[in-house]
């Protein structure tokens, strides 16, 4: 056997063309964003971009506003998903397959035509565009990512952890609460994970809902960029970096605690 | 309902029983999972259910729980009806199987989590932990994650989480399954001295008769959802009532037998003396030896039966030989070992023969005629023997169809049979099986045969025309 | 109980059930009926009134395409691979796995912008392709890897055992167990292709190419929605529902005729 053939025979070394991969065009680029956040045009090391950001109060508050946007339709899709997740874990498994299948299938319609359509929506029942819609438009898009990985978790929970707490002496209600709700956590905060993120880092989409009148903070990353001010527009992704890495450090540990998995994949 | 104030009047009278059933059924669609079952818990017992799984008796036990209700019948507890009551108003408390510690809380929330929901004061409730964990060998363990326990430790919290509720009975699921052999050892101690301090009714189930005979004040054997026999340990082994019970504790040769007359029988061509009586004469029986109860020793006047050394294996502390006398497997255990080939002598003193009444000498099934040459039963219609026609019943009344053991024919290919069906049961028969094969028809069809089959092996079953008798 | 599904269903599906039935009028305006006509279905197909839309579209689904093979391939050599790896390094690598999972389009898109304007690379179509691998493949391993999780760990040796060569073994043996993965690892990053629009606007650079997304984004900012598109929506939204019904009639079947043999 020849040197090639023997790194081919161990199946650990399979990585290497991944990691290869990963390395030009996740950890580099990743490292170009850090690099550009701290220069100048020039070249030039620098903590201009950064104090722009913390003077200008318009990026400042787009950030803050962004943040409040995806905490809302967060807890939206929560109220609104864990629900039809608790109602599709107790369904007869091949029925509750086919909603599930319904809730996911119109993610394949075009995100952008799909908010169109909501835009659509509101202006046939002559609702205004604004706030409202944003939030709206927004869990529309993204509750299936929260219906999911609940409905995961619950399905998957044992269910003489449900009996274990009724032969303790819990009633249904103490059921839920003490029981249910605290293991299907993993799920929770996949969902949250599957919402925040996405929801924070999005741009177009609050553009078309809002007539141009509401911003997020995507949108500010995007004009920077957009009109070459990479560096400055670097400087703010290192932002969002730092808030989704300390969003993920937070679930990853809730995640540990109990892991029994969850999760959308 | 009646039956409870029935029973409550019976309580007076007898305080000792504590949990009641009665006729009680439970089906899953079409299948039935628990036949009639009439069961008596005395106050203070441990009573273990034993049986193969699918039996039936974690059904019976969850009932008890009220994780599931009763589709016929009714089931007290000290004397108050709970066939309905939810499981969270019922005052039993039961161990899981795989323990189902919430992984959410440590060691000491789990066991205070029915304590909390009772809203009992702080101080007594750390007390009662501490005295739960205390019993169950785990002090200093309370604020320990459940995961990093191993599994022994978890079933002790698991236990600790049941008994400080204070039930009057404890349900045990086949609580150490999930340990390895050790383990379970040391525990089924710990539970028999657990049981004797507290005094509480423990209902336990299990497949391990070793574990049954072990911890049981009373075991009642389970199959196919009916209870076979209900006694004591010694009761059980010694005084097995049927082929199944003999079969599933410990080890015996089930032999077919006649008996010929009171305490007489016959059996591997020879006749032995016996105790048993009652049966009339030459009547079909079937014959239970245990192998610890033959005598083996070189030949000589004093044996019953001779037979040749066939296979001697070395289990421990004795040795277990297979013996064959004339055409029959006989499984002998000794002190001593013989070795293979050699001719041997077997006695057995006629109380350690046990005879059991055969339940059935041939397959009966409901069925239909046809027309005078095809019959119908088990759901597939059969070629027959021509049926005079005088003899068929008009309007299609049901018959009677017969067919002995030894004429069913079993297929590998489950294709090839007329019907199929599954092996559900194996009883070796010294020279033969005999097979319970459930057919798709959701009917037994027992079945003689000389080829070596597997538990739930699929098989086609058809039957010769000539070998089926139809009785108008 | 059940009805909360549906009105819930009822919300999301109102949108798209709106631009169906406007696909059926030809105003020009989404949300203003001019009455029934099956005219803007019919300057779609007419390609050459619409060769900018029906490229794209093409464009949309070369891409995707491109991209989720691709992705399966790698992403199933480097399950394998991250598989057979000691805790540390296999912890290591799944969570650079997970980086542009967890980074959001906008990260990736900008990160890989940077990439290609510092190696000075013309953006285009290669540039477009090589950023959806880059999204893709971390699904088609997390696709792959429970898999071969499941997997019998002595599928392999028994394999090589009765004589397989170890690329054999991979043939006859893993590949084999671990399809179910790949098939729904290809579907997904096939999905999200086409669904992408965050990253391919930054590496699509100024040369002219269009896929739906930035056709969309143009269209929109310009004020309207090219007709055209309500039928290609709905279109594209019938073939999908129609192969998933399909699909699951067909398992369904499957299943009904498995369980009725074993019962």
């Amino acid at each position: 056997m020849n040197k090639l053939q023997l790194f081919f025979a161990s199946r650990k070394s399979w990585t290497l063309p991944y990691l290869i991969f990963s390395v030009i065009f996740v950890i580099i680029p990743l490292l170009l964003i850090v690099v550009y956040a701290f220069t100048d045009d020039g070249g030039h090391l620098t903590l201009d971009n950064f104090r722009k950001f913390f003077d200008h109060p318009e990026a400042m508050n787009t950030f803050i506003y962004s943040i409040g946007i995806a905490i809302l339709t967060t807890i939206g899709c929560i109220l609104l998903g864990y629900p039809a997740a608790w109602i599709l874990s107790r369904s007869k498994s091949s029925y509750s397959k086919t909603i599930i299948m319904l809730f996911i299938l119109p993610m394949w319609v075009n995100i952008l035509v799909r908010t169109l359509a909501t835009v659509a929506l509101f202006d046939f029942f002559q609702l205004p565009l604004g706030e409202g819609a944003l939030i709206f438009g927004m869990i529309y898009n993204f509750i299936p990512f929260m219906i999911y990985p609940i409905y995961n978790t619950l399905q998957k929970m044992d269910s003489s952890y449900i009996e274990a707490a009724q032969d303790l002496g819990a009633n249904s209600y103490q059921v839920f609460w003490k029981v249910v709700f605290p293991l299907s956590m993993p799920g929770i905060v996949s969902g949250i994970m599957m919402v925040f993120m996405p929801t924070i880092s999005t741009f177009a989409i609050a553009e078309l809902l809002t007539m141009n009148n509401i911003k997020l903070f995507g949108t500010t990353i995007q004009e920077n960029i957009n009109n070459s001010l990479w560096n400055y527009g670097a400087a703010l992704s290192l932002i969002m970096l730092f808030l989704i890495a300390a969003t993920s450090l937070f679930s990853s540990d809730e995640k540990s605690e109990t892991e029994k998995g969850g999760g959308l994949w | 309902m009646y039956l409870c104030a029935q029973f409550s009047k019976d309580m007076q009278n007898d305080n000792k029983t504590i949990i009641e059933i009665n006729n009680v059924s439970k089906f899953f669609g079409d299948k039935t999972a628990l036949d009639h079952i009439n069961l008596s818990i005395r106050k203070g017992e441990f009573v273990t259910i034993l049986g193969p799984s699918g039996c039936g008796k974690t059904t019976l036990l969850r009932l008890i729980a009220g994780f599931q209700t009763a589709s016929e019948g009714n089931i007290c507890i000290s004397g108050k009806e709970i066939t309905q009551t939810p499981p969270h108003r019922r005052p039993v408390n039961t161990v899981f199987q795989k323990y189902a510690l919430f992984p959410h809380l440590n060691v000491y929330d789990n066991i205070a989590f029915g304590l909390k929901l009772k809203k009992m004061p702080k101080q007594d409730m750390t007390r009662k932990v501490k005295a739960a964990l205390k019993m169950v060998g785990m002090t200093d363990y309370e604020y320990r994650d459940v995961d990093s326990l191993s599994g022994g430790q978890q079933q002790r919290v698991a236990i600790a989480r049941a008994i400080v509720n204070e039930p009057e009975v404890l349900l045990l699921d086949e609580p150490l399954a999930a340990l390895d052999l050790k383990m379970r050892k040391d525990m089924q101690m710990e539970l028999k001295e657990m049981h004797k301090r507290l005094g509480i009714t423990f209902v336990y189930v299990t497949h391990d008769q070793e574990e049954a005979l072990t911890l049981s004040d009373t075991i009642v054997v389970m199959s196919e959802g009916k209870i076979q026999q209900i006694g004591t340990p010694t009761d059980i082994y010694n005084e097995p009532i049927n082929a199944f019970v003999a079969d599933f504790i410990g080890e015996s040769n089930i032999l077919n037998g006649t008996m010929v007359k009171d305490k007489l029988v016959r059996f591997c061509g020879q006749e032995f003396e016996c105790v048993d009586e009652g049966f009339g004469e030459n009547a079909p029986v079937d014959v239970v030896i245990r192998p610890e109860d033959l005598y083996i020793f070189p030949v000589s006047d004093r044996a019953q039966l001779r037979g040749v050394v066939q296979s001697c294996i070395f289990k421990g502390v004795h040795y277990e030989m297979a013996v064959m006398c004339a055409d029959y497997e006989i499984i002998v255990q000794d002190y001593h070992a013989f070795e293979v080939g050699s001719e041997v002598g077997l006695l057995v003193k006629p109380f350690d023969i046990h005879i059991m009444k055969k339940e059935r000498t041939c397959n009966v099934f409901e069925g239909k005629v046809k027309d005078a040459t095809h019959v119908e039963f088990l759901g597939c219609e059969f070629e027959c023997a021509p049926i005079p026609s005088e003899k068929i019943p008009e309007n299609g009344q049901p018959v009677r169809i017969e067919v002995d053991f030894d004429k069913v024919i079993l297929q590998d290919d489950a294709e090839d049979g007329m019907l199929t069906g599954e092996v559900k049961f194996i009883l070796y028969k010294g020279n033969h099986y005999h097979l319970t094969v459930l057919s798709d028809w959701d009917e037994n069809v027992f079945v003689d045969t000389n080829d070596v089959w597997d538990d739930s092996d699929r098989v086609g079953i058809t039957i010769r025309p000539q070998d089926i008798r139809v009785i108008v | 109980m059940q009805t909360y599904l549906w009105v819930l269903l009822l919300l999301l599906y109102a949108p798209i059930a709106i631009i169906i039935i406007y696909s059926f009028t030809e105003s020009k305006v989404l949300g203003n009926w001019t009455g029934f006509s099956l005219k803007l279905y019919g300057s779609l197909l007419n390609t050459n009134a619409h060769h900018s839309l029906m490229n794209a579209c093409i464009n949309t689904v070369a891409i995707a395409v491109i991209a989720a093979t691709v992705s399966t391939l790698l992403g199933s050599i480097a399950a394998i691979g991250i598989f057979n790896l000691k805790a540390r390094n296999r912890k290591a690598m799944g969570f650079v796995n997970t980086i542009p999972i967890l980074n959001g389009d906008i990260i990736t898109g900008i990160s890989l912008f940077l990439l290609f304007v510092s190696l000075g690379i013309t953006q285009g179509f290669t540039t477009v392709v090589l950023a959806h691998i880059t999204f893709c493949t971390p699904y088609v391993v997390l696709s792959v890897l429970p898999r071969l999780k499941q997997m019998n760990p002595n599928l392999y040796e028994a394999a090589l055992d009765l004589g397989a060569t170890p690329m054999q073994a991979l043939w006859k043996v893993i590949i084999p167990e671990i399809r179910p993965g790949m098939i729904s690892g290809f579907i997904l990053a096939l999905t999200i292709s086409i669904d992408d629009f965050a990253v391919t606007v930054f590496t699509i650079g100024n040369q002219g190419l269009e896929t739906l997304s930035t056709y969309i984004y143009a269209d929109a900012r310009k004020g309207g929605l090219t007709p055209e598109l309500r039928p290609l929506s709905a279109i594209i939204f019938i073939v999908i529902l129609v192969t998933l019904i399909v699909l699951n009639l067909r398992t369904d079947k499957k299943k009904q005729l498995q369980s009725q043999k074993t019962k």
